[in-house]
C-alpha cells in the first residue's frame, strides 16, 4: 500500500486519477478527457479495472463497491464516484 | 448492440484463442470409471475431474441409486417448497449436520445454488458481503442477486480485509464475510485462522466455501475449517456434492437456528426442483463413505504427494503446496492451449482455463489428482507433463 498522504481536495484526487490512468491512456494513444469511456477508449478489461481500484482504493482510503463498477463508463464518472465515496 | 451480437462477438473471440479442440466441443462417448473414458472417440486418463475421492462409480453409492430410482422415481418434479419435499431430503440435512457437529443443514439442487442461495438469503439492500477477489462465479453471482453493498478484497490478503473493515466503522458488524477454504483453479488454501479471528474481533459473520476441501483437509474430512481448527468460529459451511461425493448438488450447515428460515427466504432454494431421489441416495451413500472410508483420503493423499513430487523433480514448473488442485501456469493462453492439445493428444485430460477465469489473467493447466487414480495413471501422467517440452515452446513459468 503506498502511505503517500491522501488527497483531501476533489483537485488534488482528480490530479491522483489522472496520473493513474495515464500510463493506460498512453498506451493507446488516447487523450485524458472526462468524456473517456474507460472499457473502450482506454480497453480496460475486468482485470485491470480490478487493479486500478484496488489502487485507487489504497491511495484515497476508500471501498469501491462492486455493484457501481457498470455504472463507471467515463473518466467523469469515475471521479464523480470517487468524489462521493471520499466525501461520504 | 444487439441480442445476438453479444454472443457473435464472444464467438469470434473463441475462434481467435482456440483453432483446434475446445473444451466445450469434447463429448466423453463413454466413462469407464473415474479415472478412464472415451473422449471424441480416444482413450483418455482423466486428471481434470474433481473426482477427489473417486466415488463416482462406488459399488455402495450405485446401488442406493438405483434401489431409490426404483423405488422413488425418475425425479421429483416439484421444489421443497410443494410436492418434492422428501423424506430423504431430510434425512441428508440431518446426516450432514450430524458429520459436521452441527445443529442444522440444508441442501440445494447444485452447488451454485448452495451458494447463491445462502449469500442472497444472508444478504440484502442495505447490507454488507465481502469477498475475496479469487471467489469462484457463484459467489460473485450470487452478489448480483442478493443487492447488497459488495466489497472484494486482495486474495487471501488480511490486511487488505482489515483496512475494508475499518472504513465500514459499525457497519462492519452486520457483514457476511466469504471466503473460500481451498481456492479451485491455483489450489492455494484460504488463512482462516486470521480470517477468522478478524471476523469474530469485528462482530462479522464468516461463511466458507469449502466445493473443494470436504473430504480432503481435515483429521474427519470436514474441510479447511477443521484443518485449520476454526470451525466453531465459522458461522456457516457451504460446500458441493460433485467433487468428492461424486454426485450432484449442494449444501450449508450451521448452528444458528435461522438457517431453517432460508426455506421461506431463499429464491434459489425455492424456486428449482429438488434434487431428484437417485441423487440423494447416492449422496448419502457417498458421505457414509466419506466418513467411514478415511483410506480414500489417504490414498488421495498419496497420489497428490507423488504426482506433486514427479513436477517438482522436472524443476519447471511454479509449484506451491502439495494439493489435489494443481494449477501449472503459463506465460500466454496460446503456450497453454499448445499444452493442452497436445496432453489430449497422448491421452491425458486436463482443465484448460483462461483469462478471464483463472485468477491474475493467468493462462493454466489445471490436474486434478484422485484417490482411484493407479500408480501407473500418476507415472503416465508425468510422462506427457514431461514430454511438453518438446512439443511446445517455453511451458513453463512465466
Amino acid at each position: 500500500m503506498n502511505e503517500r498522504a491522501i488527497p483531501s481536495s476533489a483537485a488534488k484526487r482528480r490530479e491522483l486519477v489522472l496520473e493513474m490512468l495515464q500510463p493506460l491512456a498512453a498506451e493507446k494513444g488516447v487523450e485524458l478527457e472526462d468524456t473517456t469511456e474507460l472499457a473502450t477508449d482506454l480497453d480496460l478489461d475486468s482485470m485491470r479495472v480490478m487493479e486500478l481500484m484496488f489502487d485507487l482504493e489504497d491511495q484515497l482510503d476508500i471501498s469501491i463497491p462492486q455493484n457501481i463498477l457498470p455504472e463507471l463508463q467515463t473518466l467523469a464518472d469515475l471521479l464523480r464516484e470517487v468524489d462521493r465515496l471520499f466525501e461520504s | 448492440m444487439a441480442l445476438l451480437d453479444k454472443l457473435r462477438q464472444l464467438d469470434q473471440q473463441r475462434k481467435q484463442l482456440l483453432t483446434g479442440p475446445e473444451p466445450a466441443g469434447l463429448f466423453t462417448d463413454r466413462i469407464d470409471s473415474p479415472t478412464h473414458a472415451i473422449v471424441n472417440g480416444q482413450p483418455m486418463l482423466l486428471f481434470g475431474t474433481n473426482n477427489y475421492l473417486g466415488l463416482t462409480f462406488d459399488p455402495a453409492s450405485i446401488e442406493a441409486g438405483r434401489e431409490a430410482l426404483v423405488r422413488e422415481g425418475t425425479g421429483t418434479t416439484g421444489s421443497r417448497m410443494a410436492n418434492g419435499n422428501y423424506a430423504m431430503h431430510g434425512a441428508l440435512e440431518r446426516e450432514l449436520a450430524d458429520f459436521f457437529g452441527r445443529r442444522h443443514g440444508i441442501v440445494f439442487s447444485t452447488g451454485y445454488s448452495a451458494n447463491t442461495g445462502m449469500i442472497a438469503g444472508l444478504a440484502g439492500p442495505g447490507d454488507v458481503v465481502l469477498i475475496d477477489a479469487d471467489s469462484h462465479a457463484s459467489i460473485y453471482d450470487a452478489c448480483r442477486l442478493c443487492g447488497a453493498e459488495i466489497l472484494r478484497f486482495r486474495h487471501d490478503d488480511v490486511r487488505d480485509l482489515e483496512r475494508r473493515l475499518d472504513r465500514l466503522g459499525e457497519r462492519a458488524e452486520n457483514a457476511l464475510i466469504v471466503v473460500e477454504g481451498l481456492y479451485s483453479m491455483l489450489g492455494d488454501r484460504a488463512d482462516l485462522p486470521r480470517i477468522a479471528a478478524l471476523t469474530r474481533d469485528r462482530g462479522a459473520m464468516l461463511l466458507v466455501d469449502e466445493a473443494h476441501s470436504l473430504g480432503i483437509y481435515g483429521a474427519r474430512g470436514r474441510g479447511m475449517c477443521e484443518e485449520a481448527d476454526v470451525e466453531s468460529q465459522v458461522d456457516f459451511i457451504v460446500g458441493t456434492f460433485s467433487k468428492s461425493l461424486g454426485t450432484t448438488g449442494g449444501y450449508c450447515v450451521s448452528d444458528h437456528p435461522e438457517l431453517e428460515l432460508l426455506r421461506y427466504g431463499s429464491r434459489p432454494f425455492m424456486f428449482t426442483a429438488s434434487p431428484c431421489p437417485a441423487v440423494v441416495a447416492c449422496t448419502r451413500s457417498a458421505l457414509a463413505s466419506l466418513r467411514d472410508r478415511p483410506e480414500l483420503r489417504t490414498r488421495l493423499w498419496r497420489n497428490v504427494r507423488r504426482l506433486h513430487g514427479i513436477l517438482a523433480r522436472m524443476d519447471r514448473w511454479e509449484l506451491g503446496e502439495p494439493s489435489p488442485v494443481i494449477p501449472l501456469r503459463f506465460a500466454e493462453p496460446a503456450l497453454a492451449i499448445a499444452a493442452w492439445e497436445e496432453l489430449l493428444g497422448r491421452g491425458i485430460y486436463v482443465n484448460l482455463v483462461l483469462p478471464p477465469a483463472a485468477p491474475n489473467g493467468a493462462s493454466l493447466l489445471r490436474l486434478s489428482v484422485s484417490a482411484a487414480h493407479s500408480d501407473e495413471d500418476i507415472e503416465a501422467a508425468g510422462d506427457a507433463l514431461a514430454s511438453l517440452a518438446s512439443a511446445v515452446p517455453a511451458p513453463s513459468i512465466p
